[in-house]
């Protein structure tokens, strides 16, 4: 049997949800076993393949890059789980969202800055109006709240879905 | 005097006592019912919809905590529908307002957060609102913040019945709603607020907080308050 193609991304985060994920321990030996990471912070590799079972979703929809690269994994991925609370709700990234975004850039670059008093424009990309959860824009097929969500629940989903089973988890995992 | 009735709640055969709730009747029989507005001690208001039940004969659902029991009532607590219409509740009020549980101050104490656990909630599939609400720390020892606020209106009713002050009351309609102090005043400027601190401990939420208090530090402990409020008889 050929392994399975398992990839992971971050988005507007702040990579805790990655750390969870190592934090599974011995478990990431069988998931090496199973499966070949093939894209993410995790690996080397500078595109998304062409066609991975599972992917791995950190962190909000927050930017023009962030949307469009969603799009492209998702259209990608058969199997799309949004791991933490960024992907599942936007959390954090989206006490912003209230605030306009070009009010918000200028109270951090402008008022909030000693030097160099405007927004920057080069390779950064645009902010989307409100950071937004991941199915709010393409199809989500799981969801593991958390903040970071407990290594056993990772464990618990990337082995159930690496047997080809969905994972139930309700009551086994919460916001925040 | 309260005469004891017998009802059937989710086949089982309860003896309960006429003028109860259906709710407290249930809970008293060791079931479990959902609830965040219905605390114990006050008034039953029927404001967050969680406790809805099937009553045998009756063509719509009905919240246990505002409906009393009646002599031979057949009730259904636990079925697919009703656990659709409360995961609906739970997300529409993520929905409404920003809840950020991890940044929160009731994170991990939280009876709407523990209820969406409890009720399989891993996630909301309403858009989420965003909308911009008010945070007053005008109040020398508390706190409220209204990204938080389910509008259960349990402070307004603890502060009503058991401080008897009425500082809390809730304006406008629908998703406008609000709580206000008083006629609209900064919590630090109210002329009624005894800085008793019993809206504080009955909220459910991270919506009202002490003062002083970080991520996940604060606890509540609504059950003296309920107490006090049962020995004064201010409502069963
Ligand atoms: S009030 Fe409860 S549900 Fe809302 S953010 Fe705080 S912990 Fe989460
Ligand atoms: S502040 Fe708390 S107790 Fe008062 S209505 Fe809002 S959630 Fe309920
Ligand atoms: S507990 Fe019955 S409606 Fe809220």
């Amino acid at each position: 049997m050929s392994k399975a193609k398992v990839a992971t991304v971050w988005l507007d985060g702040c990579s805790g949800c990655h750390m969870s994920l190592l934090d599974i321990d011995e478990v990431l030996i069988d998931v090496v076993q199973k499966a070949d990471i093939v894209y993410g912070p995790l690996v080397d590799a500078q595109e998304f393949p062409e066609m991975v079972d599972v992917t791995l979703v950190e962190g909000a929809v927050s930017s023009q890059d962030d949307l469009r690269l969603i799009q492209k994994i998702r259209s990608r991925s058969k199997l799309l789980v949004s791991l933490g609370d960024c992907a599942v709700t936007s959390n954090v990234p989206s006490m912003r969202n209230n605030i306009p975004t070009k009010v918000l850039l200028e109270r951090a670059y402008v008022q909030g800055a000693d030097v160099n008093h405007r927004p920057p424009t080069d390779g950064v990309p645009t902010l989307l109006r409100h950071a937004v959860p991941v199915h709010e824009v393409v199809k989500v097929d799981i969801h593991v709240p958390g903040c970071p969500p407990k290594a056993d629940a990772i464990a618990f989903v990337v082995t159930e879905l690496l047997s080809g089973r969905k994972p139930e988890l309700a009551g086994k995992v919460k916001f925040g | 005097m309260p005469s004891k009735i017998s009802i059937r709640i989710d086949g089982e055969l309860i003896n309960a006592q006429s003028g109860a709730s259906l709710l407290d009747a249930a809970l008293a029989a060791g079931k479990f019912i959902p609830s965040l507005c219905h605390m114990k001690g006050l008034s039953s208001v029927g404001a967050c919809r969680l406790c809805v039940v099937e009553v045998a004969g009756v063509g719509r659902l009905l919240p246990a905590c505002t409906t009393p029991v009646q002599d031979g009532m057949n009730v259904t607590t636990q079925n697919d529908k009703l656990r659709r219409y409360r995961r609906t509740i739970l997300e529409l009020l993520f929905a409404e307002r920003n809840h950020v549980c991890a940044v929160c101050v009731s994170n991990n104490h939280c009876e709407l957060q523990a209820l969406a656990t409890r009720l399989g909630v891993t996630s909301v599939r309403f858009p989420y609102t965003f909308p911009r609400v008010a945070v007053d720390l005008s109040h020398r020892k508390f706190a409220q913040d209204q990204n938080r606020c389910i509008l259960c209106t349990r402070c307004v009713r603890v502060c009503a019945e058991v401080e008897g002050a009425h500082v809390w009351n809730v304006v406008s309609r629908g998703v406008g709603s609000r709580l206000v102090c008083e006629l609209n005043r900064n919590w630090g400027d109210s002329r009624n607020c005894t800085s008793c601190g019993k809206c504080v401990q009955s909220c459910p939420t991270g919506a009202l907080a002490e003062k002083g208090f970080a991520v996940e530090e604060m606890t509540k402990r609504p059950e003296p308050i309920s107490r006090l409020a049962n020995l004064r008889g201010v409502h069963s």
